[in-house]
């Protein structure tokens, strides 16, 4: 198990670096001359080079990825281009929004997507699970902007039920916000549901189908025993490993939602980096999305792991 | 697409009857070829030209003139919807394509050979699962810049990495049966037995990711013109079309992204409905 | 245990059940009738696709979601099962019927403790929290289990399959059920772990007096463990009679066939042909107008065909044919006394492989699959590979071909020259030379490619034609494999399993080799078709002076086909001879082990050699000799600290053995010794 651990964590870092490369180098590709750009077309010549200096641009490319990823490491994400101020404030600021967010929706969206297939599961080809696969499978491929802007339309608009923006007035409590955070929670649970409630479905149904839950109904075990016992627990490992990779989806729909609803999370923070060019706001939000992926797919194995015997006994897959 | 009528031929029957049983995947095929005329034909049907303004009609709730009303430059939103569904059914498949192709030969490359390569790109393609395709195509776009083929190579590019795992891991299954010890023993190529020894094999897989990967595809480019990042204006594409408009909200002009959300909404689900009804004839 | 000794434990009145599939119902089991009285053990024959599983499964009321029970009824201990409400048909599944299953490795819940799964058979029973564990750990010492107390806290896939199946009959007997169903128990398991489980149900059926339902494809498993059996043909029950009686003298035509088509005893390829089945197992579901045998039964008449006969009474049994008193006398579909030259047998060896190893892994890992193996093999002879699953056969036989690397050091020469290890690095011809027969057509054919293209392709690479001449090689090759030419334009789906492997064999001649490796080539087909393999095996083979290296599980088909035999171990061989010797003794005390364990079809009992244990780890073999830690005949010392060496015990019979190597006299006297393992029958279905 430990080794299993190790290995899981070794291969997490290797991710991570990979990641960070990729991150670095993209942001190098981009056009222009950082310098002139934040100086404008009519800058001298000489302050842009000066900028650029200052700002580390005139050194090796691997110098600069270097100083940079030592940096991140130690919490200093730079300064960014547009605001010269420290990236890690606003990071910080926007990540804590982005988890509040986050959190909402998968608060919901988890054990209404788990019961959402376990039910499906128990009355397969019948017209309940009809609708809940094929209403699942519209609301996971709806683009986020799109339900949005229907939900928008319904709540927010014709029966003003939700407010249409997610930014809630200062000194909100907890109930507050969260009455400020449902309606952009609601595109993001909607993608979800259908994605985890279709998991468990075929997860339940390959368990439900299985030799081992043969030999417990013939043992004459009650039924709600059998599904409690020996189909949940198989049934749904699956889906447990795979709810936390979503982060990565997450993120995705969160620069969407964010920009729709105003929301100051990480999402709208690296949308207005790109359009700014703040590479240094740009390439330490981006790493933090990375970095937040790796650690939830590593829990996620880890979770997986330690209820599969078979992968806690046995070091390696 | 040839493959398909590999596929098709060996088990014809079999597929097509529990396709054309399958009412959500005849229902998606309604809805798919309804745009796909639209686009062919949509700009000689329509009532209106979708890009004439008419600004002394504009934004106009829905009426008999107007049937989906008008937008703040008075052009004739029903017109414009019609007509949008053409930049998007022309990006979007050649992305699925470009990264169907990619994800093919990249998944055969890695999954046949495994190795220290595999090891590599395996890394690389877990690596950018870290972050949403969404942000890569923000940055390469801000990189090279919005245009059509640019939103269809990125957007192929990174599909083509998912491709790659699908068509990897369908490989890992069929490289370890006899057959291909058998062709090893007749002494074939490597690209004999990767490309008419297994592709033939993996087909039906590679036929369903590649209709998913089209619904993801119009997901994906109609989020990008959302954003400012795909189709620029003046085109009547729907997603951009909501971005203009999304503002007027509040103001009460509902028409102005509703039917274009409903477009959206319609041709993304006829395409999944199709790519479930594939997934379920195919899969045995 | 107060039931009437005149009611039936098990009791089918004209039960019929059909699945629903691509829109119609198709009938899998067609009115079957039978009883089984208190105590008595039934057993339930049929090739693959007869229905077998689905009267269990009937039994015990859990039919797939697309089954249905379309006529007739099941009453289990007087009780209709079909029409009990759920509490009363989870009573009824709780105490009186109890099931094990064919795949024990999945019949267990991965994800739960044994001792957990065990405990739960007790609760279902209603018996108090307290006494469960107590009385779980009786029951696991009841199927002899050594140390249950530390099986229960394992996981199933800790245990080797032999023992998840003592803990699933131990499941199946903690209830004390008056019906205990066997579905094909030892399917999949190795000879002597079978031969342990069918030991152990012999004698908890005298200790417990359940009634059994024993189904199996084995002939030779039914005969040694029932007192009755029946016959399952297409759904139908054939024939039902006293085990020994139906196998002594059947009366029903496909009995007959089924019965020929075994090799038995002494029988070997020059000497004469196996009999075949001619045609094809109905397909389950098909609608038939007479009886379902009709087609391939050489008696068949009109009324065969247009009317379904009925289950009568004939003698001492039940037969379901018109004319039952003639089935005796159904002429051989092939001439028995075909006259095969025995392969010369001498020359020098085609293929010669010295101190073959095959290491996996690295470092402390290391598990070494194939261990200094060396071998010869003469022209037009088979050699027979026997082992238990892990002995390094397929491993070995990879090696020889070239797919996989023996570690450094090996040699293998091909009429005397030394072949590269892998086979990118081998010459056209060498590659050409040594072809392989699959176990499983199914993944050895590509699917995608006709059957035309993919023997073509074969002539086209290894024969090196073209054109006009690949056409006419092409019909010659097809023919000779007994394949119509119809089926060329076919896909392998699109064919029966015997048809298929047929394919393979064609594929593997394209190229006029020298050397054949047969992996299990019948293993995965039924008993019908695996005779017509067998003899199309042969007859290639003396037509055509090729070499084969067979490989098998199944005694009976080894010793049949083969001209020599070695038996593997640990991936070691640990004896090899000329078949009939190997057969007479003296043996290697593992190899007299493997001899006892296999069931004999005339239901004689051998006297079984035990062995305790398991097969260890290939990662972390014995010390001394890899078999000491398990062999019945230990000597001592000696045996824990050296390897024996291979010495020859007769001319031409090695047997690595310090038994033999010490008193290396003369044959004779180690013969004298070892009377007793004269008589013994090694065949199996």
């Amino acid at each position: 198990m430990l080794h299993y651990i190790a290995r899981r964590f070794a291969l997490s870092l290797v991710t991570l670096f990979v990641l960070s490369l990729l991150i670095f180098f993209l942001g190098q590709v981009l056009p222009g001359n950082v310098g002139r750009f934040l100086l404008g077309p009519d800058a001298d010549q000489q302050a842009v080079e000066m900028l650029n200096h200052q700002l580390g641009l005139d050194r090796p490319l691997l110098v600069q990825y270097g100083t940079w990823i030592w940096r991140f490491v130690q919490g200093d994400m730079g300064e960014s281009y547009v605001y010269r101020t420290p990236v890690v404030a606003f990071v910080s600021q926007a990540l804590l929004h982005s988890l509040k967010l986050a959190a909402v929706a998968f608060l919901i969206v988890v054990p209404l997507g788990i019961m959402g297939g376990i039910i499906a599961a128990l009355k397969v080809n019948r017209p309940l699970d009809r609708i809940i696969s094929l209403g699942g499978l519209t609301a996971t491929v709806l683009p986020e902007f799109v339900t949005a802007i229907l939900l928008i339309l319904i709540f927010g608009i014709w029966l003003r039920w939700l407010p249409i923006s997610a930014a809630w007035p200062d000194g909100a409590g907890a109930l507050g916000q969260l009455h400020y955070l449902i309606l952009p929670a609601m595109p993001l649970v909607l993608v979800l549901f259908g994605y985890i409630a279709r998991m468990a479905r075929a997860g339940m149904i390959e368990a439900l189908d299985s030799d081992y839950t043969r030999t417990a109904v013939l043992k004459g075990l009650p039924w709600r025993l059998v599904i409690w016992r020996h189909v949940l627990r198989n049934g749904l490992l699956p889906t447990i490993a795979v709810v936390a990779t979503q982060t990565g989806y997450l993120v995705g729909g969160l620069l969407i939602v964010e920009t729709l609803f105003r929301y100051q999370g990480i999402g709208s923070l690296i949308f207005n980096a790109a359009r700014g060019r703040d590479f240094p706001m740009l390439e330490a939000s981006v790493m933090v999305i990375g970095v937040t992926y790796a650690v939830a797919t590593l829990l996620a194995d880890l979770l997986y792991s330690f209820l599969n015997p078979r992968i806690r006994m046995v070091s390696s897959r | 697409m040839k493959g398909a009528t590999i596929v098709l031929s060996a088990r014809r029957q079999d597929v097509l009857a529990s396709l054309f049983r399958s009412s959500p995947f005849l229902i998606g095929l309604i809805i798919v070829a309804f745009w796909v005329i639209c686009a062919l034909f949509g700009s000689h049907i329509v009532p209106y030209d979708p890009y004439a303004e008419d600004i002394l009609n504009a934004l106009t709730p829905p009426s008999i003139e107007h049937w989906f009303g008008s937008d703040q430059l008075g052009r004739d939103i029903f017109s414009r919807v019609i007509v949008g569904s053409r930049d998007i059914l022309t990006v979007a498949p050649l992305a699925t394509i470009l990264a169907i192709c990619v994800g093919t030969v990249l998944g055969l490359l890695t999954g046949y050979f495994r190795g220290i390569v595999d090891d590599l790109i395996s890394r690389l393609i877990e690596a950018k699962m870290a972050i949403p395709s969404i942000i890569i195509a923000l940055l390469a776009i801000t990189a090279l810049g919005t245009s059509k083929m640019t939103v269809v190579i990125i957007i192929g590019l990174s599909f083509g990495t998912v491709v790659a795992r699908t068509v990897r891991s369908a490989v890992l299954s069929e490289r370890d049966l006899e057959y291909v010890a058998a062709a090893k023993l007749r002494r074939e190529s490597a690209v004999h037995i990767m490309f008419i020894e297994i592709l033939p094999n993996i087909l039906s897989p590679i036929l369903v990711e590649s209709t998913v990967r089209l619904g993801y595809a119009i997901f994906a480019v109609a989020t990008l013109s959302f954003i400012g990042f795909g189709l620029q204006p003046p085109s009547p594409d729907w997603g951009l079309a909501i971005s203009t408009n999304y503002a007027m909200v509040s103001g009460g002009y509902w028409w102005t992204v509703l039917f274009d959300a409903l477009a959206i909404a319609s041709l993304v689900i006829g395409v999944n409905l199709i790519a479930d009804g594939l997934h379920g004839a195919l899969d045995d | 245990m107060g039931r009437s000794m005149t009611e039936p434990a098990l009791c089918l009145n004209h039960l019929s059940v059909a699945y629903r599939s691509g829109g119609r119902d198709r009938a899998v089991l067609r009115d079957i009738s039978l009883k089984i009285a208190p105590g008595e053990a039934y057993g339930l024959v049929g090739e693959s696709g007869c229905g077998k599983s689905t009267v269990a499964l009937t039994v015990v009321r859990y039919l797939p979601r697309n089954g249905k029970v379309t006529g007739g009824s099941v009453a289990l201990d007087g009780a209709d099962v079909m029409r009990l409400g759920p509490e009363a048909l989870r009573d009824l599944r709780a105490k009186k019927v109890s099931m094990v299953y064919q795949d024990p490795g999945r019949a267990l819940n991965p994800s739960l403790k044994v001792g957990r799964q065990l405990v739960e058979v007790f609760e279902a029973v209603g018996v108090p929290p307290a006494e469960r564990e107590p009385r779980a750990l009786e029951t696991l010492k009841k199927v002899r289990i050594t140390d249950p107390g530390s099986v229960m806290q394992r996981y199933p896939h800790q245990l080797s399959g032999g023992m998840q199946q003592r803990v699933l009959i131990a499941m199946a007997l903690a209830s004390d059920p008056a019906m205990l169903i066997l579905d094909e128990p030892t399917t999949g398991l190795d000879a002597t772990v079978q031969a342990d489980v069918l030991d152990l149900i012999t004698d908890l059926r005298r200790e417990l007096g359940a009634s059994i339902l024993f189904i199996s494809h084995n002939l030779a498993v039914v005969a040694q463990m029932c007192d009755r059996v029946g016959v399952l043909y297409a759904g139908m029950l054939v024939e039902e009679g006293r085990t020994r009686e139906i196998l002594a003298s059947p009366r029903h035509p496909y009995t007959v066939a089924l019965l020929r088509c075994l090799p038995r005893g002494a029988q070997q390829k020059d000497v004469g042909r196996l009999d075949t089945i001619p045609g094809f197992l109905p397909t389950p579901g098909a609608l038939m107008s007479g009886c379902p045998f009709a087609e391939r039964c050489a008696l068949a008449d009109d009324r065969c065909r247009t009317e379904v006969p009925e289950l009568r009474e004939s003698g001492d049994r039940l037969v379901r044919c018109h004319y039952p008193e003639r089935a005796a006398d159904v002429p051989r579909s092939t001439p028995a006394d075909v006259a095969v030259p025995k392969p010369a047998g001498v020359g020098a060896p085609v293929l010669r492989a010295s101190n073959l190893s095959k290491t996996y892994g690295q470092g402390g890992g290391a598990i070494r699959v194939v261990a200094d193996v060396s071998l010869s093999l003469l022209p037009g002879e088979t050699l027979g590979l026997v082992g238990e699953s892990g002995s390094g056969k397929t491993t070995l036989a990879r090696m020889l071909l070239g797919l996989v690397p023996p570690d450094p050091g090996g040699l293998i020469e091909l009429d005397g020259k030394a072949l590269a290890a892998s086979l990118d690095r081998r010459r056209d011809e060498e590659v050409k030379a040594m072809q392989i027969i699959f176990q499983n057509p199914d993944s050895a054919l590509n699917r995608s490619h006709t059957v035309g293209h993919i023997i073509g392709r074969a002539l086209r690479r290894l024969g090196g034609l073209r054109g006009a001449d690949l056409d006419s090689r092409l019909d010659t090759l097809v023919a000779a494999v007994r394949l119509a030419p119809r089926y060329l334009a076919l896909r392998p789906r699109q064919l029966s399993g015997g048809l298929k492997q047929r394919v393979a064999i064609a594929r593997s001649f394209a190229g006029d080799p020298r050397v054949v490796v047969c992996d299990e080539p019948t293993s995965a087909l039924d008993v019908s078709v695996q005779a017509a393999i067998l003899n199309l095996l042969a007859e290639l083979q003396a037509a055509r002076a090729v070499s084969y290296i067979f490989i098998s599980h199944d005694l009976g088909v080894v010793r049949y086909l083969s001209d020599r035999i070695a038996v593997l171990y640990l991936g070691r061989i640990i004896e090899i001879g000329p078949s009939e010797r190997l057969f007479e003794g003296p043996n290697h005390p593992y190899t007299e082990a493997l001899l006892s364990a296999v069931p004999n079809i005339e239901g004689a009992q051998n006297a079984r050699i035990r062995l305790s244990g398991e097969i260890p780890s290939a990662a972390n073999p014995p010390r001394g000799c890899v078999f000491q830690n398990r062999c019945p005949r230990k000597l001592g010392a000696i045996c824990e600290t050296s390897d024996p060496p291979l010495a020859e015990a007769e001319p031409g019979h090695l047997i690595s053995c310090h038994i033999y190597e010490q008193q290396f006299l003369g044959a004779a006297e180690i013969q004298g010794q070892r009377r007793r393992t004269h008589d013994r029958k090694a065949e199996g279905v």
